[in-house]
């Protein structure tokens, strides 16, 4: 990723070149510049805006619907649901099925006023590819909700970003303010009647704020637990009004549709779930940070090409594949393609693409009681299954890695995983939370069990002196949250 | 984190002397600074209630925390009981609900931190400053609460402190943060 501009004009025409060469193989990341993105002028310079031109000046938002839907674009927030198939659940788009004397069917004609969110939530533990879009290259993201706010009718458009990402918050507000004065967002957006207001809500640090429904809770003011569903946002959301809730990596993308069209982007990923992904590791390896890739590299690939292999000498023990809330994977799955359908047939999810990468010197243990942790902490206390289920969790979990579980332990363990399963909870938070747990407990089972039978956790125990310090610390860290 | 028992945290009320709702006036409670950001925050969103947690970070910057009284006078200036806003403001981990140091340190907990030495920062942190988490240092320096994944795991550990971010934190690089930050409240140039 391109990093640096050196000030003088020169070598920024260099730097500019350089970038646009990976135009059509690196588009959302290509003119990333994280020390000093491209402002108005530099944007424009680089080709910017031309997608959302072209959207306006040539295409009826039915047409971008339908160029969205054959590029075969699934969302990036994590769950991959096909981007065009969300859209076009919006009333202004809705084919107008219902005959005309159906009750339902009054609004049908007066496309009625809908909101476009992007949810720049990012609070997912191991996931940090938005910031790099928000920070690098923030007129890129306005860009491209002018494109989807035009096409399901939004005449209103808010950016949910988390309280934590000051200096996104501070580029993305001046980015507004210039697209403002250059008469890309307002009235009569480049001559062309289109109207759109863009606002940047600045949240104040919880994770159940990155769940749509929870989201537009939040934005409304009340306290942010999730809704029911349905009714899907689409259809009732933000103030009762039809609502399009997407990730800031799914909306990126739709500038590059548009200007290169749909088979470009089909081709950037043959055999694999169209377009690039930022892929993305962390944890125990030798170079973490974020790539962007065409969809589909193997996970050996990613691991070892990219984020260096192992570090400390370490060998792999296991893997989260697509943030905390998704299944561990292993050695054995290292050939698997990073894609949605790959990672699903492996046992996992794809979830946001960033790996976090466990070495044999550390306690799978230790490292999935953290993970709960953070789900008992983040929990949003609404429905009973989560709210008890994950601090309980948490409770024998601890007791596991302290060396003083018990075979009923486990099994107990195991009936929490069933009760916090998709279909009994509220909304996905608790499910998240059973995967790492579920497949830890089948993939390292050796592990916990050495746990209960040793009274202690045996890779811990070679490092007696360490280990005084860290029950310490997990003590006091129980009394802070 | 055992949820159950001795929760504390600064997001959380504190069983306080009650006040009334009615002897706060928020005219002449909030300043005129705090009523016009609010009332821009107000004019971008459809209903005064939505601007809830937008009113509620404009009174803590000015003032470093969310008293009771401030909670009330929030509430009223947007038509909204105390219940609800208190419902608003302990959901979230920025707003703090205690009063807390001059710089609050966000440690992160989550797992990248947690897999590349979140262990031995916190003792440093613990041990500099002689606090563990959710207490102040007695000079008023310095809170210490823990955040979920900062977003930086690919240069973990981090942590942050007044909106600024740190990371691939040392033992060394954590106590120079620390001390350079105190010597800018010494000096009263921050
Ligand atoms: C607990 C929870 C947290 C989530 N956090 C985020 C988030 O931070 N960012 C995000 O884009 N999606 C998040 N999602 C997924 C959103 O609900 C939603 O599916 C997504 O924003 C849709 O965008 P997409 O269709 O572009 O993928 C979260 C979901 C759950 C259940
Ligand atoms: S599953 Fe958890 S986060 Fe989701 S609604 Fe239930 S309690 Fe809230
Ligand atoms: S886990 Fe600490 S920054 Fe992400």
């Amino acid at each position: 990723m391109t990093n640096t501009t050196p000030n003088d004009s020169s070598s920024s025409e260099n730097w500019l070149e350089q970038a646009l060469a990976q135009a059509l193989t690196k588009p959302l990341t290509h003119l990333i510049n994280l020390e000093n993105p491209l402002d108005f002028n530099g944007y424009i310079k680089a080709g910017g805006y031309m997608g959302a031109t072209k959207a306006l000046k040539e295409f009826s938002p039915k047409g971008v619907l339908e160029l969205v839907s054959d590029s075969g674009l699934k969302g990036r927030g994590g769950a991959g649901f096909p981007t065009g198939m969300k859209w076009s659940c919006v009333p202004a788009l809705q084919e107008k099925k219902i005959s005309t004397d159906s009750p339902f069917n009054q609004n049908a004609n007066e496309h009625e006023n809908s909101y476009l969110i992007c949810n720049g939530d990012e609070m997912e533990p191991g996931t940090f590819k938005d910031r790099y879009l928000l920070e690098g290259v923030p007129h890129q993201l306005i860009e491209a909700m002018i494109i989807a706010s035009y096409t399901i009718s939004a005449n209103k458009a808010y950016i949910f970003l988390r309280g934590e990402y000051f200096l996104a918050a501070e580029r993305l507000q001046h980015a507004i303010d210039e697209a403002y004065e250059n008469k890309w967002l307002g009235e009569n957006i480049q001559g062309t009647n289109y109207q759109l207001d863009l606002y940047l809500h600045t949240s104040a640090g919880r994770y159940i704020c990155g769940e749509e429904t929870a989201l537009i809770n939040a934005l409304e003011g009340k306290r942010a637990t999730p809704r029911a569903k349905p009714p899907f946002p689409q259809v009732s959301g933000l103030f009762g009004k039809p609502t399009v809730v997407n990730n800031v990596e799914t909306l990126c993308n739709l500038p590059h549709i548009l200007k290169h069209g749909s088979a470009w982007f089909k081709d950037l990923s043959p055999d694999s779930d169209p377009g690039t992904k930022m892929y993305a590791a962390c944890g125990q390896v030798k170079n973490p940070g974020v790539w962007e890739l065409p969809m589909g590299v193997t996970i050996r690939e990613l691991l070892y090409d990219y984020a260096g292999g192992m570090k400390d000498g370490a060998n792999l023990k296991g893997l989260l594949p697509g943030g905390a809330s998704t299944d561990f994977l292993t050695e054995k799955h290292l050939d698997t393609p990073m894609d949605f359908d790959s990672i699903g047939k492996a046992g996992s999810r794809l979830g946001t693409g960033g790996l976090i990468v466990l070495g044999d010197k550390h306690c799978p243990v230790a490292m999935v009681l953290n993970l709960l942790q953070f789900f008992a902490q983040e929990s949003c206390g609404w429905c009973t299954p989560c709210r008890d289920g994950t601090p309980w969790a948490v409770e024998i979990l601890t007791r596991i890695e302290q060396g003083q579980g018990s075979h009923e332990d486990l099994t107990q363990l195991n009936e929490l995983c069933d009760f916090m399963w998709l279909g009994k909870t509220h909304c996905a938070l608790a499910p998240g939370a059973v995967e790492p747990l579920k497949s830890a407990m089948r993939y390292f089972k050796y592990d916990f069990e050495q746990h209960i039978e040793q009274g202690c956790c045996p890779i811990e125990a070679n490092k007696q002196n360490h280990q005084e310090q860290l029950v310490s610390n997990k003590k006091e860290a129980n009394h802070g949250e | 984190m055992n949820n159950n028992n001795n929760d504390f945290s600064l997001n959380q009320r504190i069983p306080s002397v009650m006040i009334a709702d009615e002897e706060v006036d928020f005219n002449q409670y909030l300043s005129s600074a705090e009523m016009s950001a609010i009332e821009h925050e107000v004019s971008i969103m459809e209903t005064r209630e939505s601007v809830g947690i937008e009113a509620l970070k404009i009174v803590q910057q000015h003032r470093g925390w969310i008293s009771d009284d401030s909670l009330i006078a929030i509430a009223q200036c947007l038509n909204i009981s105390s219940a609800q806003l208190e419902g608003v403001a302990t959901f979230y981990n920025l707003i703090y609900r205690q009063k807390v140091g001059h710089y609050v340190i966000h440690l992160c907990d989550s797992i990248s931190c947690h897999l590349t030495g979140y262990d031995e920062i916190l003792n440093v942190i613990k041990q500099h400053l002689n606090i563990v988490y959710g207490q102040t240092t007695s000079d008023g320096q310095f809170t210490l609460l823990s955040n979920v994944c900062l977003g930086s795991c690919d240069k973990s550990p981090a942590m942050m402190i007044g909106g600024k971010h740190y990371h691939s934190l040392t033992s060394d690089s954590v106590v120079a943060i620390l001390n350079g930050l105190s010597q800018n409240v010494g000096e009263g140039n921050d």
